[in-house]
């Protein structure tokens, strides 16, 4: 196999499982297909003690694969409906990534509404979700596919999810509870290693320039001491990603 | 003993204009839709919704019985947005309260146990806060002195929820994969109301599930309903699961003109009218659970 046998989404998933790393015995939940399937990665290599959902309310022992199932049946090991899923996030024994719609510099993210005003959108989304209270808890990385300044703003039109604006944190709100983490993109990795958490390229998928990210994004950016290029996936990545996780290739349809 | 078996319309005919109402289940799973489609063809208006929002939220912002929703989403799941929740959003006919998922729990449970509010750190540095003036915070008087927010008990005037069995004095059991949060719904409103796929003798329960899922108590219930296949076209597994192409149809009839064709089918018509419209009892009973 050589090292350009992988697809971009293959690379993401094993740089975005990166962010469970030595994360312990903590529920890893992945929102959306790459995030999803780079928790089953970090569980069936480096982090073995992830803990995990179907995606609905049962603690599995392994990751499910995605979409149909077939034969495959669930390897249950506990019952987290939704009121255990709210007791165990606002607890911090849980690290999620999810894909944010619109990012800014303070790594505060957007999944609420586009344009217009909070009264009269111009384009719903979901709505906060769950992200306020993942957001102010427990580690939070973010998965975004399509790397711009259309997502990568100077302002969020609305603030879902907490960031790094000490502007936004009243005195005597607990802030070493809120921790964001890894942020992957289809051009790189990035961190909030710079100073006062600034947003840090990490490393650079391969291809890609550091002008190239600069460029995608409507903010400064900082370079990390050590910038390399993103490690592209192992032989064994490939097989679980590929044999075990998604065997009906559904990580296809993200990058079309 | 009391008997609170009731009819879909006289359950509607309780409700007044102006109320808050909490809706049960969550997304497109579990969701009272008889009883949503009973309020659209009733003259209420102006009301407060708080759901863990799916189709009976569109259903209602379709029909123009929304004044206020208390939202964290308004999802059909298998389709992340409910398209009639949307169009009624850009076009700014709505006044919102948005929430995070946990606040809408906690501001159910301090509502239950007659708290003012219950603290949370959810929503803290967000525009959550900022958007909702009405929200507080509140300094710990420990030592710590933490700043929480103080999230307000949601007192609703009536609850709507659906589930596989209830008994005749409003004893209810839920058998699905997760009881979401009608408890709270039910624990939090004035007036409790639970649509049912089956009324059963009280015996019968522990024929059907364990002790864990008698969710509900009969104190926590005003009337019960017996709707088959009332939370059509959401999930009521294991019974039935999301009918994916009714909601598909649904989420489509956003024009007038669509809007006014999926009414007269399907809401504008009795029980009966409403699952030959969609298919029968054979076809929604061989619905799959959903795979997330």
């Amino acid at each position: 196999m050589t090292d350009t046998d992988y697809t971009l989404a293959e690379l993401c998933i094993t740089a975005a499982a990166e962010a469970w790393r030595d994360a312990g015995e903590v529920l890893a939940s992945g929102l959306g297909l790459v995030p999803r399937l780079a928790a089953g990665l970090a569980k069936l290599t480096f982090s073995p003690d992830l803990q995990m959902t179907d995606a609905e309310s049962l603690l599995v022992a392994e990751p499910v694969p995605v979409g149909k199932r077939g034969a495959y049946q669930v390897q249950v090991e506990g019952w987290l409906p939704f009121r255990k899923v709210f007791e165990l996030l606002w607890s911090g024994r849980r690290h999620a990534m999810t894909m944010p719609t619109q990012l800014d510099r303070f790594g505060q993210i957007n999944i609420s509404y586009i344009g217009g005003t909070f009264e009269k959108p111009k384009v719903q989304l979901l709505g906060v979700r769950g992200i306020p209270g993942n957001t102010i808890n427990h580690p939070c990385s973010f998965f975004v596919p399509d790397h711009s300044k259309r997502s990568f703003v100077e302002r969020v039109d609305m603030v879902s999810g907490a960031g790094y604006d000490p502007a936004r944190w009243q005195d005597g709100v607990r802030r070493d509870l809120h921790s964001l983490r890894l942020i992957v993109t289809n051009l790189a990795v990035l961190d909030f290693g710079g100073p006062d958490h600034a947003i840090r390229v990490r490393s650079l998928h391969p291809g890609v320039t550091l002008e190239q990210v600069e460029a995608a994004t409507s903010f400064p950016l900082v370079r990390a001491d050590d910038l390399h290029a993103t490690p592209t996936p192992t032989a064994e990545q490939l097989r679980l990603i590929r044999t075990v996780l998604d065997p009906h290739d559904l990580r296809a349809t993200v990058f079309k | 003993m009391a008997d609170k078996r009731r009819t879909l319309p006289d359950v509607v005919a309780e409700l007044r204009d102006g109320m808050t109402i909490g809706i049960g289940g969550w997304g497109a799973r579990r969701k009272p839709m008889a009883l949503v489609r009973e309020i659209l063809r009733s003259p209420l208006r102006d009301l407060t919704i708080v759901s863990y929002g799916g189709p009976d939220v569109g259903l209602l912002c379709a029909a123009g019985k929304v004044k206020k929703l208390l939202f964290g989403f308004v999802s059909l799941d298998l389709i992340p947005l409910d398209p009639h929740f949307r169009v009624a959003r850009q076009a700014g006919s709505l006044a919102v309260m948005e929430l995070d998922e946990g606040m809408i729990q906690w501001g159910l449970r301090a509502a239950m146990l007659r708290l003012p509010f219950l603290p949370t750190r959810a929503g803290l540095a967000t525009d959550v806060e900022r958007l909702a003036p009405e929200l507080k915070t509140v300094v710990s008087p420990y030592d710590d002195g933490e700043r929480l927010l103080a999230m307000p008990a949601l007192t609703l005037d009536a609850a709507l929820v659906h589930v596989d069995h209830a008994d005749a004095r409003g004893n209810a059991q839920i058998l699905g994969p997760d009881p979401y949060f009608d408890d709270l719904f039910c624990g939090a409103a004035r007036k409790r109301y639970v649509t049912c796929e089956r009324i059963v003798e009280t015996s019968a329960f522990a024929e059907h599930g364990c002790l864990h899922t008698l969710v509900l108590d009969r104190g926590m219930v005003d009337a019960v309903i017996e709707a088959p296949f009332g939370a059509h076209p959401t999930s009521c597994t294991p019974a039935y699961g999301i009918d994916l192409e009714h909601l598909k149809a649904y989420g489509a009839a956003t024009t007038p003109e669509a809007w006014a064709e999926y009414r007269a089918r399907f809401v504008d018509v009795d029980a009966s009218a409403y699952l030959a419209a969609v298919g029968g009892a054979d076809r929604v009973a061989a619905i799959p659970a959903p795979i997330f």
